[in-house]
């Protein structure tokens, strides 16, 4: 086999990885855009949250310390604790959820009705509220996340792909399991909305607001849940691309991986999400494969967008997205 | 409680604006954003040393030292927005950490007549102070770095580079892509091969770059890189079982942050520094007893002996050595900016005056003149023990290509000049 079609291979391989981790971060807006038609500009920040609250729990860490030695001229710091992954995530989650139900209550509850945009914009000022509060929370270092997961060279891949082709193949064992764990977690998600008494009604409520109400859904029970649960997919997201390169500040515009991803996918749909993200994975990396070397390279954070646009025209719903009907 | 935050509103107004009579050295930080993590210990350190300054000797020749802080959260725009609103404050030089931000202040200090100081970064052929009078890039600039790792690298093989391939991994900006034209140079000079990967802003998707990387096999592999793309580079390196030895970063890729997420298999990740690292000098004994005791670290007080806060340590010492010289080129102690300009262009680093100061063999030995603003380009190497979460210098101090750097320099600010139609010359 020619040496440029084994790249390709293993460059489309890479790309289909490279899009599982851009859909885990789709999969957030998703939810909570079904739900309540909330285009969740917060999302990148809340991986960004959970992550560096799942470190400082780990780690013991005591939150909001710079603060209370700054105020107190105390010196604590740790509690001398470190905690298995599985507690820390578990813990973690307490927290998301925490978190989603302050969202509601402080922020959502009061704009019931309100236009899209006006939602739109208070979850922008909930994307600046929260990274100054993670800041403030856990500080800005750089911090080593390890929860175990494996990291570098799938050997077997390696070793199967060699002895056939006579070049093995590159796979991070870390995008092998977020793909393993991204599969499960639409497998969970799609079920839970299609086979549970809450995922039915957070069915209804993406439906028809007035509706669910009038059947006796409750609004708020709802949307704190379908925040909790993108607070879940965001902690999933957060744990794999923090592993990759340490969890910081930066975590937050994986964000910017995800907007082509719904462009294409449909901001409406979680098999959207998880397909758009693989043609956007491989899309990017194949075009910067054959196209890149002629143009300069660093062409993979464009040529996203300029597919997602391309899909655009001919689909403004998205590939999976509900098509919008406006009677007049 | 009340008490308490009573005295620090008071406290709070009392810092807001400097006495009329101090030195005033801004501080251009960025301790939020994706680059908080470098802005914070640079700004740690570069305000440390003008606190033991304070404590220790009650200024510079007499007058307090006020370091008025400003966020820029490394956004070029916000950069300018803090120059604007400190200018006034007496401010007697500029330090921004932040190529994008040099470039924009380049022409308003000139018109404004502030120095600025942009070790190792910034506009690297601000070097010629003939053509850019106000801003110096003392000890070293990015050509330095290209061409020092580039003189380590034949080092490593033998004095021969002939066949040999070189990467550059780089942050697709104009920092990033500073050092091309020296390293395009510097291949034609020794007949290696030069590959260019650019990697788009933050840098958290590498893969591209590195399976390249694994694909074409290069000798060695410099990067050029700034935040996230500093740690995900470093741990692409990992995955793709590259040696560590043959990845050599600029000074900018050379932070503990950069290398500690990728735990053990960072070992061994060289890069470039242009002044030495660690804690182990007497300075630090006086910054123990004068600051760090007494509680008046800047921030958190934890990045005491990282690199980045040793440069901007380095940083501060240099500007109030700076200071001094135009004290006693003047005799006065109230210098102002132009002042100021006259003590860094008569700047002269030698190891005995480093010593005195508390950082024997902590950066190289330079003279400062009105031609050359930038030093010697002397730089090092260091080597990260992973096990020992340390940086290590692993070479002495070399001085780079000169025949190469210098007319590359030359070409580049005279064209500046012709752009802005200035004619270089020296008072």
């Amino acid at each position: 086999m020619p040496d440029q079609l084994l790249y390709a291979m293993e460059v489309t391989l890479n790309g289909l990885m490279a899009g599982v981790l851009y859909a885990l971060v789709a999969l957030g807006f998703v939810l909570i855009y079904k739900a309540s038609g909330i285009f969740n500009y917060a999302q990148g920040v809340m991986a960004l949250f959970a992550a560096m609250t799942l470190v400082g729990i780990t780690e013991g860490q005591v939150p909001f310390s710079h603060l209370i030695n700054a105020i107190f001229g105390t010196e604590i710091h740790n509690f001398g604790w470190q905690l298995p992954g599985l507690v820390a995530i578990l813990l973690t989650m307490v927290v998301m959820v925490g978190l989603a139900w302050c969202v509601q209550q402080f922020v959502m509850r009061h704009l019931v009705g309100q236009a899209p945009i006006i939602l739109f914009m208070a979850t922008i000022g909930l994307a600046y509220f929260l990274e100054g509060v993670s800041d403030l929370m856990w500080g800005s270092e750089i911090r080593k996340l390890d929860i175990g997961l494996p990291q570098g060279i799938n050997e077997t891949l390696d070793r199967v792909t060699y002895d056939l082709f006579g070049y093995g193949f590159f796979i991070d064992n870390l995008d092998v399991v977020a793909s393993v764990i991204a599969a499960l977690l639409v497998i969970a998600l799609v079920a839970f909305s299609q086979y549970t008494k809450q995922g039915r009604a957070m069915r209804a409520v993406a439906d028809d607001h007035q509706a669910a109400l009038s059947v006796g859904i409750s609004l708020n029970f709802i949307w704190v849940m379908v925040w909790s649960v993108a607070g879940f997919v965001a902690l999933v997201a957060g744990i794999m691309w923090g592993t990759k390169s340490g969890v910081q500040f930066s975590l937050s515009l994986i964000a910017l991986k995800a907007l082509p991803v719904l462009m294409l996918g449909g901001f409406t749909s979680i098999p959207g999400a998880i397909v758009g993200g693989l043609i956007i994975g491989v899309g990017e990396k194949l075009f910067d494969f054959m196209i890149g070397p002629m143009v300069g390279g660093a062409t993979e954070n464009w040529f996203a967008y300029v597919l997602a646009l391309v899909f655009l025209v001919f689909r403004p719903q998205g590939l999976f997205g509900e098509k919008i009907i406006e009677r007049v | 409680m009340k008490t308490r935050l009573t005295a620090l509103a008071l406290g709070a107004l009392m810092a807001a604006g400097p006495a009329a009579a101090d030195l005033v050295f801004p501080s251009l930080s960025y301790r939020t954003g994706p680059y908080a993590a470098g802005g914070i210990p640079f700004a740690d350190g570069y305000a440390d040393y003008f606190t033991l300054l304070n404590e220790r000797d009650g200024g510079i020749g007499g007058e307090k030292i006020d370091v008025p802080e400003c966020e820029t959260a490394y956004n070029t725009e916000k950069g300018v927005e803090c120059y604007e609103s400190t200018k006034d404050l007496g401010s007697l030089v500029y330090q921004p950490l932040s190529t994008g931000i040099t470039y924009q202040l380049i022409p308003k200090v000139t018109a404004d007549g502030i120095p600025m100081l942009t070790s190792g970064l910034g506009r690297t052929s601000a070097k010629n102070g003939a053509m850019f009078p106000w801003v110096f890039n003392f000890p070293a600039n990015y050509w330095d770095g290209a061409s020092v790792a580039i003189k380590h690298i034949l080092d490593e093989e033998g004095g021969d580079l002939k066949g040999k391939k070189v990467a550059l991994v780089y942050h697709n900006s104009a920092y990033g892509k500073e050092p091309i034209r020296t390293l395009e140079e510097l291949s034609k000079k020794h007949g290696y091969d030069l590959t260019l990967l650019p990697v788009d802003h933050p840098g958290q998707e590498q893969k591209s770059q590195w399976l390249q990387i694994r694909r074409e096999k290069p000798d060695y592999v410099i990067m050029y890189g700034w935040g996230v793309m500093n740690q995900v580079a470093v741990q692409e390196a990992v995955n793709i079982r590259f040696p560590m030895d043959h990845f050599i970063g600029i000074w900018w890729s050379g932070s503990e942050n950069d290398v500690l997420p990728a735990g053990e298999g960072a070992d061994g990740y060289k890069a470039l520094t242009f002044h030495n690292l660690g804690d182990n000098y007497p300075l630090y004994d006086d910054l123990k007893s004068y600051v760090y005791d007494k509680g008046l670290s800047a921030g958190a007080g934890d990045q005491h002996g990282t690199a980045i806060y040793d440069r901007g340590m380095y940083g501060a010492m240099l500007v109030a050595e700076a200071a001094k010289t135009a004290q006693k080129i003047h005799g006065t102690s109230k210098i102002t900016p132009a002042m100021m300009r006259d003590g860094m262009e008569a700047l002269e680093m030698t190891e005995e005056k480093m010593t005195a100061l508390g950082l024997p063999n902590f950066g190289p030995e330079f003279k400062v003149s009105c031609e050359n603003h930038g030093g010697n380009g002397f730089a090092a190497i260091g080597q990260w023990d992973a096990k020992a979460h340390e940086w290590k210098l692993i070479t002495d101090y070399m001085q780079s290509d000169q025949d190469v750097v210098q007319p590359l320099i030359e070409a580049d600010s005279m064209a500046f000049g012709k752009e802005n139609n200035i004619t270089p010359g020296c008072k």
